[in-house]
Formats: structure tokens, sequence, C-alpha cells
């Protein structure tokens, strides 16, 4: 593929040394992640997978190894501009929505730009439109402890769009969540990937959320086990337009 | 972030939790209002002082004989006769840079009139007198170069004297007695109030200085206890007291090597002396407060310790979606700033109204003074910035993955 991938990492390693006895946390993964994928991480606890989803989301530093995000080498940068590139290049999504206490939907949409600079004016514009997107027109005045779980997790998402990233991270993000609001997030991660062309990469323990995704990549002790398409004893919490291609190739 | 944005964010930070930020200002509070309050009540001292030495007299020059010293026995200041009459003639003659001198001579006299009596200060001087010290009747006239010349027993009263003397009647016209000797009153002077050195000045009783001379003075009546002078102008008084110098010199026949057998102060020296006290006294209660604000900014330090530690997680947040860490550090830093600025506010605001009361529950002038007020606002915004540092510090050196993981 002539594109450059989102994700890119070669022999990507992070070793803990504190307490002694070095830890490998994550141990020679080298992974692409190519743009409009949609990949979910599993993986048990301890496996490794969060500590992947740290480096490339640029919170933690690897040990050795190169990370490519976008095309631009992100292993060595200064704490400065790191903040940089997770300001302009990543969305994150978590499990426990991390929205500001007491600031309302629209002012934490508002948050990446405020710190990229972005005048007021826009954005507001912006961050009214990120809610709209992921369905919230109607609620941008409310404070996150006003707003369902499934609709807080909602304007998490929608501050991960306003910056228009290359890449949405989502941790967990339906963790906190029932079945019904689990199925509402998935179908809207779905939609963002199918119509709008945006990168997901999400980690989660759930099999069903698992098998939305195209492409599943397991770890396991700090290894990469498993990467391909979610196996098909896996039933997909909902539909993809994916599903229903293999579907019709089975038939 | 621009300072608009930093300075709503810090002030809706701070108005969600009103009662810990009152109890977190107060000592910026009580440490602006109290300099201010202190200020206000040293420059109110200060002019206070001006005032009465004002009440003096302008452009006045004190003389008074030096000490004796008999047998290596020496009196205090006064108790010699170094100056004496002929000396006060000479002055008048000689000295061209001042305008007027009065010889004051004093003793503490029984005044009587009809039954009732007081004893008080009575006071022989020249007409010259009223005109360098500044003293005017409020009602009769003063006596006159005529009573002086015709040793007329006319006397003018002090207000306190007035009062002790015939309560709310009119004095005038009425005759007192002093030491057996009767005199005709013809006037009572305006009320002056306490001297410098807290001395009643209204109890008292000027006569003629003739008179004074023979029928009070008894064998001293040559000596000269006091003499007050004033000069052409405030500039001449120190080329006044000079002159005033060289000729007393001159007629005692002092050599080049001795000391004065008498000595001369100018208003300006006594001024000086006194704003010094209030200076002195300005500076250690202000420091005393100043002492207030320091606690206050540490007050702030602490909060903004509790307040970092409590936003852990709103600042992993922060970091996440892009922060720098110079982001983090200005938006904490702010809000210390506007938290120590709004104590600051409230100060000058208290110490405003502290000054007020404390006149009007003392009778103390006090003067509020905007550029204080400014400079203490000021300072209170620089205790924010120095005692907010290291808290914001603190915040902006967090590691990402830590603030979000923080329960």
């Amino acid at each position: 593929m002539s594109e450059v991938p989102v994700i890119d990492t070669e022999h990507l390693q992070k070793v803990y040394s504190a307490g002694g006895t070095p830890l490998v946390a994550l141990a020679d993964v080298t992974l692409r992640v190519q743009k409009g994928e949609f990949v979910a991480v599993v993986g048990a606890s301890g496996s490794g997978k969060s500590t992947f989803m740290n480096l490339i989301g640029l919170l933690d530093r690897p040990t050795s190894g190169v990370l490519r995000l976008d095309g631009v080498d992100v292993a060595r940068l200064t704490p400065n501009q790191r903040a940089v590139v997770r300001n302009r290049k990543i969305g994150f999504v978590f499990q426990g929505f991390n929205l500001l206490r007491r600031t309302s939907a629209l002012e934490n949409v508002e948050l990446p730009l405020l710190y990229a600079g972005v005048p007021a004016r826009v954005r507001t514009d912006a961050a009214k439109q990120a809610l709209t997107q992921v369905g919230l027109g109607e609620r941008m005045g409310h404070m996150p402890n006003e707003l369902s779980g499934g609709q807080q997790q909602r304007v998490a998402i929608a501050r991960a769009l306003v910056n228009q990233p290359a890449l949405l991270l989502a941790d967990e993000p339906t963790g906190n969540l029932d079945s019904t609001t689990t199925r509402e997030i998935l179908t809207l991660f779905v939609d963002l990937n199918v119509n709008h062309g945006i990168t997901v990469v999400m980690v989660t323990h759930e099999l069903d959320v698992a098998a939305v995704s195209r492409r599943v990549v397991q770890f396991k002790d700090g290894h990469l086990v498993m990467d391909g398409p979610p196996p098909p004893e896996w039933t997909p919490a909902v539909p993809a337009p994916w599903h229903v291609a293999k579907t019709s190739e089975v038939a | 972030m621009n300072a608009f944005t930093l300075l709503r964010l810090a002030l809706r930070v701070i108005s969600r939790n009103k009662a810990r930020a009152m109890l977190t200002v107060l000592g910026i509070v009580i440490g602006v209002g109290a300099v201010i309050a202190m200020v206000a009540l040293g420059a109110g001292a200060q002019q206070n002082i001006a005032k009465q030495i004002a009440s003096l007299g302008s452009n006045l020059i004190i003389l008074i004989p030096g000490t004796t010293n008999v047998a290596g026995v020496r009196g205090g200041g006064g108790s010699s006769t170094t100056v004496d009459v002929d000396d006060i003639d000479a002055l008048r003659r000689e000295v061209k840079s001042i305008t007027h001198l009065a010889p004051a001579n004093r003793q503490q006299v029984q005044i009587v009139a009809g039954d009732a009596n007081w004893s008080t200060n009575l006071l022989g001087t020249t007409p010259a007198f009223y005109v360098v010290r500044d003293w005017r009747t409020d009602t009769g006239t003063e006596h006159s170069e005529l009573d002086e010349a015709s040793h007329n027993k006319v006397c003018v009263l002090g207000r306190t004297v007035a009062t002790q003397l015939f309560g709310t009647d009119d004095p005038i016209d009425q005759w007192v007695r002093i030491k057996k000797v009767p005199f005709r009153v013809i006037g009572v002077l305006s009320s002056k109030g306490q001297s410098p050195m807290g001395t009643d000045q209204d109890d008292t009783v000027l006569i003629p200085f003739s008179v004074y001379r023979q029928r009070m003075a008894g064998t001293q009546r040559d000596q000269i206890q006091a003499a007050y002078a004033a000069a052409v102008d405030a500039n001449s008084s120190q080329a006044a007291l000079d002159e005033m110098t060289a000729v007393l010199r001159q007629r005692h026949h002092l050599r080049e090597s001795a000391d004065d057998d008498f000595s001369l102060r100018n208003l300006a020296d006594i001024a000086a002396a006194s704003r010094e006290v209030a200076d002195s006294m300005t500076l250690l209660l202000g420091s005393i407060a100043g002492v207030s604000l320091l606690v206050g900014g540490i007050g702030i330090m602490n909060t903004m310790l509790v307040s970092v530690t409590e936003r852990t997680r709103e600042i992993g947040i922060r970091l996440a979606v892009g922060a720098k860490s110079s982001d983090i550090l200005v938006q904490f830093l702010v809000e210390a700033v506007v938290l120590s600025a709004i104590g600051g506010a409230i100060g000058v605001f208290f110490g405003w109204g502290a000054a007020q009361l404390l006149s009007d529950a003392t009778g103390w002038v006090t003067i509020f003074d905007p550029a204080v007020a400014a400079l203490a606002f000021a300072v209170s915004g620089a205790v924010g910035v120095f005692f907010g540092f290291w808290p914001a510090r603190r915040a902006a050196q967090l590691d990402p993955i830590d603030a979000l993981r923080y329960e």
C-alpha cells in the first residue's frame, strides 16, 4: 500500500525497571495499522494491551523500537512535542469517559481546540458540529452528571473527533456501559469508520465487542499472538458492513 | 489559551468552592487590610504632627539660655542667666532676618477671680508673641505696645483658665488677681488644644512683659527664660539662626573654641524629629501587618496543593487531549494569583473600612492613600505568584498516565 500507515511500530518494547527486577510489559511488537482500519486489541489483563495503547497514544515512551504515527517518528519527541501530537493526531476515548466535571458537554468537546489555540468562535462551531455528529446536538449545555453513561461516552467521542485526528484510540469504551448502550456506542464507531473513514483502534476484553471490528490483534505476556479477522465463532454485538460481506461470501 | 479564557476558568474553579476560597484568602485579606489601616493611621499621625507643629507658629525659632555650671554642678536647660533683656534688645536691633522677637518668662501662679481660683501658667511676654506663635484672641483683644509702655495691668486668658474662673460668663472687663495684683481681663485666646508634648496650651494667662518684670519676676527681672523669634520666611530660618548665634556669642564674649551658652532651635529640626518618630511607628506597624500577608500566602500555597491533588484526574485529562505542561503551570498559577488578588481587593476595602472605624472610634486622624492601596493590591498579586508557583509546578510535572489513573 502506497499510503502512509497510521500506526507503524517496529520491535516496539517497553520494560519497567522499577523495584529491581525488570518487567517486560511489551516485547518486540511490530504492527501496522492503515488508514480507515477498525482494529480491536484483545488480551487478558497484564497481557500488554494497555501498555501498547499508552505507547501509541503517546502517554508513555517506549524503551526501544520504532514508533511512527501518521508517518512521524514519535518515539524520541520531547514532552511538549508529544503533547502537540496527542492534540493533533490522536483522539482518546476512555472506559471512565474522563470528562471534566461541572463543565458543559460543549466546553468538554472544545477542550482539545483550546490547547490547539483555535479562536473561540471556530472552537464553538467545531464542537457543536462534533456533538451533532454523535447525536447529542440537543444536549450541548448539559453537565456530565446530567447525562447518562452512553451520552457521556458520546461527549467523549465528540471530544476525540473534534480535532479531526488521524486515529481514534478507545480504551475499553463500553466497559462501563450496559448492553443496549454498548450497542449504540459500537454502532457509532462503525458509522464513524465506514462513513467518515476514521481509523479506530479499540481495546476490549469482551469478545462480542471485539467481533464488531474488521481486524483483531491479541496480546499475551507482552507478545503479539494473533493478528487477523475476528474468529467466526465470536458473535458481533452489532452488525457492520463487512459482516454482511462475509455472510454473503459464505452463502 | 488567552488571558481572558484563563481568567474565566480560574474564576469558575474558585466560585465552585466559595467557602474554601474565602477561608483561603482570609490571611491575605487581613494582611492587606492591616497594612492599609496601619499606613492610613501613620499618615494621619504624620499630618497631626505637622499640624501641631504649624500651631506653634510659622518660621518659629526658639531661644533658651544655656545650662549653668556652678562648681561642677550643672543646672538643666534654661537654668542659667546667660540671656538677659539686653541680649533681646540687641537681637531685635541687629538681626535683620527676623521679623519679631518675643521674650517669654513664665511661672506657676494662683489666679483668683471673685471666689474662684485656679493654678495656672503665667506668661509675661510682648505683643510680638501673638504674631510669632500665631495665637489669636476669640473675644476681646491682645495686649498692645501701649500696654507694655504704660505698664498696664491687663491680661489675656487662655480658654481653660477663662472657663475655670468664669464658667460660661463673659470674662471681658472682669478683674482677676495674680499675686495680689489686680488685672483687667481684655481678651480670651482661641483654643489651641494640646501641644506636641501633650500639655494643655489653653491653660495659661498672658500679661505684658513690662508688668511681669516689675511685679512678678522678683530679683530675676533682667533674666530671660525663653524667647520666640519669627524668621522672615521659612527659607531664611537657618540664616536667622546663624545671625542670632553670632550676635549672642559676641555679646557673651565667647572664644572660638567655647560652646554656646544658649541654645537656638528652629521648627524644621523639631518637625523632622517628630516625623522620624511617626515614620518608624508606621514602618513598625506596617511590617507586623506584612507578616500576616506572608502567612496568607502560605495559606494560598496550602489550598493550591490540595487543589492540585484533588484535580489530578482533571490534569490527566487535559494532558491527554494535548495540554502542554506549561499550559497546566499557567492555569494553576493564574488560579493562585486570582485567588490572592481577590483577597487583596477585599483587604483594600476592609483596610479602608478599618481606618474609618478607627478614626470614628478614637478620633485619630487616618489618611487613606490610593497609592498605598494599589501597592498593597499589587503585593497581594505577587504573593499569589510566589506561593502559587510551587503547587502549579507540581501540577505541571504530573505524568499523564499516573494522573489519568488517579482515583
